[in-house]
């Protein structure tokens, strides 16, 4: 049995303007001890995807359907209190921005000592040795220092490490990482990356990275799931989204992004812009955008295909490849 | 991109650039900030300069004071050939030199039509007879941009990410300028979106012949739009080369580091991970340390390092690197 089972989540948010279809049947699911990207542009739900799970939704939002099973326990509509045990216990989360994350007015140790004492049966004094035990684990210096400092006096790559020390203080099964480094500099965001990949290779918990950099999925990643307008085009293994790309909006993205080989050759952009998710289309979402997209793509959506065992895809382009023997 | 067709002629020469800041420390007491300390540089007419570097390095202050946008400290801009000094100098320069904004949501009016906001520069620079000229010249260059007619009438607020930047772009192309700094023009865009608007940098330019400082931390982007980049750090340029050079083979310890930390979109070449780890973080540009501002975190960093600062000069035709010990980690 997977760790976490996502199966067929719908979550809208309810406007003034009507109802946004911010998830439209997601599935998935996470094996212990695998790091999944979510990879989306801004609107594809990749973070809506992320708060349904810990169902942190901000006031109009709201699990419409769909089954979300942590361990075999169903979490749609299992109530507040599950669902507290289940925060920073089970499953943690870290967000982009770790300027604003933390509480500016309490010290470092007693914001990493609120999630301790409120999770576990530790006292007081065990709890402050966690506290300083996690900070040496990501790597920041002088832990009993700095556990009496305040976060103005950290830097941005600094705070994501006590973010993410916080994360885990409580050794969860997952971590959701939402954009943990878009906001940090590139020597600063490797650093963290790295550490990520350490810590998850010595505690052995699941990730689930949610990003839009393309690079950040390719250093981390073991399985990709590419978003788009609420919808799953995509999923695979980080090989088979990379060199084996089996939809067209995926195909889209990789060709858009400068290469390593180098400049020269021309961009091939995306083009028109981002999808209104209270005017969804009746087919795929992506074919007014599509190149390549075919009558049967404005009419219907496609359903998600097998290409092989480690890759599926949603694009009809797959079907056409089926018929024409190609 | 590279084109090719660019002059040796200079259109922008950097000399010596100094732009401080007061930054009170206490009562009565205050200590400069050196944001940018020392550069020179010089950008050929038709070329992209390409200029990287870690937040609070000093790029984005240093693409303002060569507009002047910030009177520098010390040193000179030099635009073909002619120092830019009085008042009167700065007002024609400016409609020689524009600039691109990092953020299209903030840096739009929200209380204006789109055609205002493109048509402010040529009210402000009296660049128009009629009123019909002003909207000839207003459509002329939406299309530049690929915007539509339609659109002319609209708010900005109307618009996505992708098209105010055309609109930022529009306007800053109002003036008819040859020399464009472009301040992190495509960071806050989509992936998708970002590939128009570089594309869109690359048309303008062959079409209208214009040369850009292209600012900007996403080192992919930087060296496929760049013919040359130059690296700063805390404040000082580092390494100054062919944007493929750099990329192959940097010289100075910090550009390395900076390149190997690039997350590359390929899974094989990310599990080779050559990363160069760099210990520390940036100190702050208050404290910059003495001698060369990198050896608190130089992996190659020796005791002359830390006392003085290693000249900017050039170790083969046309690189410049700022470093003691190029000739020997190299």
């Amino acid at each position: 049995m997977a760790l976490l089972e996502v199966k067929d989540l719908h979550t809208s948010f309810f406007t003034d303007a009507g109802e946004v279809r911010a998830v439209n049947g997601v599935s998935f699911n996470l094996e212990r001890g695998k790091v999944l990207g979510i990879v989306g542009e801004s609107g594809s739900g990749k973070s809506v995807t992320a708060y349904s799970i810990m169902q942190i939704l901000a006031g109009t939002g709201k699990i419409v359907s769909g089954s979300i099973k942590l361990d075999g326990q169903e979490l749609v509509g299992a109530g507040e209190k599950v669902m507290k045990d289940v925060r920073g216990n089970k499953i943690s989360i870290i967000f982009q921005d770790p300027m604003t994350s933390l509480n500016p007015t309490y010290t470092i140790g007693r914001q990493l000592m609120e999630a301790i004492l409120l999770h576990t049966d530790r006292n007081k004094q065990q709890a402050w040795d966690r506290a300083v035990e996690m900070l040496r684990l990501v790597n920041v210096n002088e832990p009993e220092k700095r556990m009496k400092q305040y976060p103005y006096e950290f830097s941005g790559g600094m705070r994501q490490r006590v973010m993410i020390a916080m994360a885990l203080a409580c050794e969860p099964d997952i971590l959701i990482a939402d954009e943990p480094t878009t906001a940090l500099d590139v020597t600063i965001q490797a650093g963290i990356l790295e550490l990520m990949k350490d810590i998850q290779s010595k505690i052995g918990m699941a990730i689930i990275m949610i990003t839009h950099d393309l690079g950040v999925v390719a250093q981390l990643c073991d399985e990709i799931i590419v978003m788009y307008a609420g919808s799953i085009c995509e999923q695979g293994t980080a090989d088979e989204i990379f060199y084996n790309p089996c939809h067209e909006y995926t195909k889209g993205l990789l060709r858009s992004i400068p290469t390593v080989e180098g400049s020269g050759e021309k961009l091939e952009p995306i083009s028109g812009t981002p999808i209104d998710l209270l005017n969804m289309p009746k087919g795929c979402p992506f074919a007014p955008r599509c190149d390549a997209a075919m009558k049967i793509c404005l009419r219907e959506r496609c359903e998600r295909m097998e290409i092989n065992e480690d890759h599926a895809a949603a694009c009809w382009m797959n079907v056409r490849k089926a018929v024409k023997g190609e | 991109m590279s084109t090719n067709n660019h002059s040796e002629q200079p259109i922008i020469e950097v000399r010596h650039l100094k732009q401080y800041f007061n930054i009170s420390t206490g009562f009565f007491q205050s200590r400069p900030l050196k944001a940018v300390d020392d550069i020179s540089f010089s950008i050929r007419e038709g070329e992209t300069l390409g200029l990287v570097g870690e937040s609070g390095c000093g790029k984005t202050t240093a693409g303002r004071t060569i507009l002047h946008l910030y009177k520098p400290t010390d040193g000179e801009v030099i635009y073909r050939g002619k120092p830019i000094k009085t008042a009167k100098d700065i007002e024609q320069f400016r409609t020689k030199a524009t600039m691109v904004f990092q953020d299209p949501y903030s840096s739009l009016d929200p209380r204006m039509t789109v055609a205002d906001i493109i048509g402010e520069p040529l009210d402000v620079h009296h660049m128009y007879k009629t009123k019909e000229e002003r909207r000839e010249k207003i459509l002329e260059l939406m299309s530049h941009v690929g915007l539509n007619s339609e659109h002319a009438a609209r708010y900005a607020h109307e618009f996505s990410g992708g098209q105010r930047q055309r609109v930022g772009i529009a306007r800053s192309l109002a003036v008819n300028p040859d020399f464009i700094v472009c301040d992190e023009p495509v960071s806050a865009l989509d992936v998708s979106i970002q590939a128009q608007v570089i594309n869109m940098f690359d048309e303008l330019q062959d079409r209208l012949g214009l040369t850009y400082l292209f600012i900007a931390h996403d080192l992919l982007v930087v060296r496929h739009i760049s013919d040359r980049i130059a690296v700063m750090y805390l404040g000082r340029m580092v390494e100054l080369a062919d944007a493929n050079e750099i990329y192959d083979r940097p010289l100075h310890p910090y550009t390395k580091a900076l390149i190997s930390a690039v997350p590359v979109p390929d899974p094989k070449t990310a599990r080779e991970n050559k990363r160069i780890a760099l210990s520390g973080e940036i100190p702050s540009p208050l404290n910059a340390p003495a001698g060369c501002p990198f050896h608190t975190r130089c992996p190659y960093a020796q005791p002359k390092c830390k006392e003085s600062m290693p000249p900017f000069e050039e170790v083969e035709k046309g690189r410049y690197v700022a470093c003691h010990r190029t000739a020997e980690i190299n």
